[in-house]
């Protein structure tokens, strides 16, 4: 009796489906400023530049790599091996400094791209599914990143590097500076180029996406080497800041905090829908959360509560959408 | 068996029930005999799952009542039923693939000594019980390495073993070989001379027939026929199933079609030759010319949405050509035959047309967006003169073109998916039930439509159940039955007797496919 049941889930109780839209739509907004607020009035030195600019350093990583995932978990898959990634291009970059900070850069990015087109090529050719296929390069990659390195951490000398991870711009810290060029260009991605609307479509409805005649595939292996490149890209700033290549530690469970990210920025994880500005937010409301209530002197095992709970309740508005 | 000879094992009296306003069955009554075969059959949407579902305790009935073995009874949750006797084997296997046969069908009362499982005693157990139902195998191997039908056999056996008294079978051939379904029926036969009532649901009237002492016919969530099957005539089962009766077989133009097309000479714009897929497709073949409508007969799972979906590479093939406008399709992709000017409106509007969350004007660009874009950067101004054109065209009633897709009407979310495929100018449309589920307004649109369509010149072919929109939509109608070919009608030939006589001739032409 499948029309039946098809017409009952198209029905909405329309006052709280509208509540739930909303809480999704604005409501990681309105808790970034409260936080703020909060912060504002009950947390000394707060609001203070040097602060400020810890608070960014510290969310720069996160935001670049969830901006890659978003667009991932917007095609109805994820991400895991993110964090492996960032290892693999920590790896990567010392052995190619020699030839200057560019050309070390590319390399540890192309690094990145490699793992995208393997994860790319299992998902959307291969037809693992996304969680499976990532795990795979999860376990992997660190590895992988370990034998590069000899198992060792190795000391960061070029000053060009070095000045990544500390220069500023304009009062901003150049780590940051990156989070928001990317997050304007995803940004732009998504809602403007025949790409980015594809990707939604895919996520939305695949199997109507492929009798549309959109090439799935590819627009799917483009997402997961877009993502691989982000994380890449991270894994090249967090070296810069660490002044030291350490793939045994660098980015570890990243992939949880930039999830995270997305969920609470209001993107949800069934696909079809990519909230650019959300999962900026998203980042920004965990590392302030988290930050406040370490100032308020609450112990670290309160604060990763805390997190469960925001995300308990992002994933329950986005499932009530869902299930509606 | 005959239903006068012994008291019903399991009655329904009177069963309706209503999913938020959408009424499912409608006062819905059925009877079965210990030992008697009853076919339950009906076209999508009748109501037969939920039928099964309500006896089998997956659904709790609104009103009416179910009694079983002399008293009401109320089943809260499947277990409760399976407990009680009433058994049900479903369309797909539902065992466990990875688990030893042995176990699968012992699943849930294994033998036990000292607490620990028995697994000898079960092995020899199992191997005994599959031997009587002449399935000779080794035990202890994986379920999944035996064929279907073989699993089929194992589901049987298993339900039989909690001492079923009430057997209820939803479609269990529809994945098997020929060989496997004479099996099976066999050993239903069996089964019902134990006394052992089955509910037998499917779409093979080949099938009924062979096995089935009654008949019971949904329609609309109501029982239009029941009855002894011996003596009933197949054109008079069809005809219930499809709701036309015989003798009111009208032809007074209630359709939207304007009928004012007719086919041009010249090459047709689709040659399909030789379409097979295991299971599903046995040859079939046809042409269709430009301004010409095509209709595709046939009861569900005759194999028309699996042709439409193979003519353009959705349903890969084992074997078959489509030529396009002269030219071959070769390894059919959707992506391909929309280059090849080829769309298919799908059947499930739900799940392969719409894109839910997207608004009305991104679902009626999203084949054409590449055209639409400069150097990959979407051009809102080109898409909306486009979604602007086809709105208006097609009298898309929306708030506005950003409004979500999924919240409008089924005739408008048709309507945008029909605005989708025309933006491309295709040559050839293919329509799976373009007017399902769709306000009678809309259906009349959607089909003057096609017919205007059809007149620019497009080749149309149209799949639909509605046997009233077929004979006055299509200029020639091909019959489907099991996946092949068995009669086409042209010209004053497409009437409705004309194609349910097709439709109900006993099976010879598509046996020896099968």
């Amino acid at each position: 009796m499948s029309t039946a049941e098809r017409s009952v889930a198209a029905r909405t109780a329309p006052d709280r489906a509208a509540l739930t839209r909303r809480v999704r739509d604005v409501g990681v907004y309105v808790a970034v400023g409260a936080l703020l607020l909060f912060n504002a009035v009950f947390t000394d030195n707060f609001l203070e530049l040097a602060n400020l600019r810890t608070q960014l350093v510290q969310v720069a990583p996160v935001v670049i790599v969830a901006l890659g995932i978003a667009l991932v978990i917007g095609s109805e898959g994820i991400d895991l091996s993110v964090g492996s990634v960032m290892a693999l291009a920590a790896a990567v970059l010392p052995l190619y400094l020699g030839f200057g900070l560019w050309p070390a850069v590319a390399m540890a990015l192309l690094a990145g791209a490699a793992a995208g087109v393997l994860n790319g090529t299992l998902v959307a050719v291969v037809g693992l599914q996304p969680i499976v296929a990532t795990l795979a390069l999860l376990v992997a990659g660190r590895g992988l990143a370990l034998v590069i390195a000899d198992g060792q951490l190795k000391q960061i000398r070029n000053p060009d590097l070095l000045a990544l991870g500390t220069d500023e711009l304009l009062g901003l810290p150049v780590v940051a500076w990156v989070a928001v060029v990317l997050a304007v260009l995803i940004g732009f991605t998504v809602h403007r180029t025949t790409y980015g609307r594809q990707l939604v479509a895919i996520g939305g409805n695949r199997a109507a996406a492929q009798l549309a005649g959109l090439p799935v595939r590819r627009v799917l292996v483009v997402t997961y080497v877009l993502s691989g490149v982000f994380a890449a890209l991270a894994g090249v700033l967090a070296t810069a800041r660490l002044t030291a290549s350490d793939p045994s530690a660098i980015g570890n469970l990243i992939e949880l905090s930039a999830i995270t990210a997305v969920v609470v920025g209001g993107t949800p994880l069934s696909g079809g829908r990519v909230r650019v500005l959300g999962t900026v937010a998203g980042a920004l409301l965990m590392q302030l959360l988290r930050a406040t209530l370490i100032k308020h002197d609450l112990p670290d095992s309160t604060a990763q509560m805390v997190q469960a709970v925001i995300i308990l309740i992002a994933v329950y508005v986005a499932q009530q959408r869902r299930t509606r | 068996m005959t239903e006068t000879d012994a008291a019903p094992v399991l009655e329904v009296r009177d069963v309706s029930k209503h999913f938020r306003g959408v009424r499912a069955l409608d006062g819905v009554s059925l009877s079965v005999a210990p030992g008697e075969v009853h076919a339950l059959v009906g076209e999508n949407g009748a109501g037969k799952s939920t039928l099964i579902k309500v006896i089998t305790g997956v659904y709790q009935a609104d009103s009416g009542e179910i009694r079983y073995r002399g008293g009401p009874v109320t089943f809260g949750r499947p277990l409760d039923a399976q407990r009680a006797g009433i058994s049900t084997i479903y369309q797909e296997v539902n065992l466990i693939p990875l688990l030893s046969i042995a176990r699968n069908l012992f699943l849930g009362r294994e033998p036990r000594r000292f607490g620990l499982l028995d697994v000898g005693r079960m092995n020899r157990e199992a191997t005994e019980v599959l031997a009587r139902y002449g399935v000779d195998v080794d035990v202890t191997r994986p379920l999944r390495s035996m064929s279907l039908g073989a699993q089929q056999m194992v589901a049987l056996a298993r339900a039989v073993a909690v001492d079923a008294k009430v057997l209820v079978m939803d479609e269990p051939t529809s994945s098997l070989e020929p060989r496997e379904v004479q099996t099976l029926f066999g050993l239903v036969r069996r089964l019902s001379a134990r006394g052992i009532a089955v509910v037998y649901v499917s779409h093979r009237l080949d099938e009924l027939y062979q096995l089935c002492d009654r008949v019971t016919v949904l329609r609309d969530g109501r029982v239009v026929h029941t009855g002894a099957l011996a003596g009933l005539d197949r054109l008079r089962l069809v005809s219930a199933m499809l709701g036309r009766d015989l003798a009111e077989v009208r032809r007074d133009g209630v359709t939207g079609f304007t009928g004012d097309h007719a086919a041009r000479d010249g090459e047709p714009v689709l040659r399909v030759a030789g379409l097979r897929k295991r299971h599903l497709l046995h040859d079939v073949s046809f042409t269709v010319r430009p301004g010409e409508v095509t209709g595709l007969g046939g009861l569900l799972g005759s194999g028309r949405s699996e042709t439409a979906k193979a003519i353009v590479g959705a349903l890969p093939l084992d074997a078959g050509t489509v030529t396009v406008a002269g030219r071959r399709l070769r390894r059919p992709t959707p992506r391909r035959a929309l280059r090849a000017g080829v769309a298919l409106l799908p059947e499930d509007r739900k799940a392969e047309g719409i894109i839910p969350e997207l608004s009305v004007r991104e679902n009626i660009v999203l084949a054409a967006m590449p055209r639409l874009a400069r150097a990959g950067v979407v051009s809102r101004a080109r898409q909306d003169r486009i979604v602007e054109t086809f709105m208006t065209r097609l009298r898309i009633r929306a708030a506005s073109p950003e409004q979500r897709v999924g919240d409008l009407s089924g005739g408008n979310q048709q309507k945008v998916l029909l605005a989708r495929w025309l933006c491309l100018n295709p040559r050839l449309l293919l329509l799976d039930e373009p007017t399902r589920g769709i306000d009678v307004g809309a259906k009349a649109e959607v089909q003057r439509l096609v017919g205007e369509l059809a007149r620019d010149g497009l080749g149309v072919v149209l799949i639909s159940s509605d046997l009233e929109e077929l004979v006055e939509g299509a200029d020639r109608v091909v019959v489907l039955r099991a996946g092949a070919v068995v009669g086409e009608l042209a010209g004053d030939e497409v009437s409705e007797p004309a194609i349910l006589a097709t439709l109900a001739a006993p099976e010879e032409a598509a046996d020896e496919h099968r």
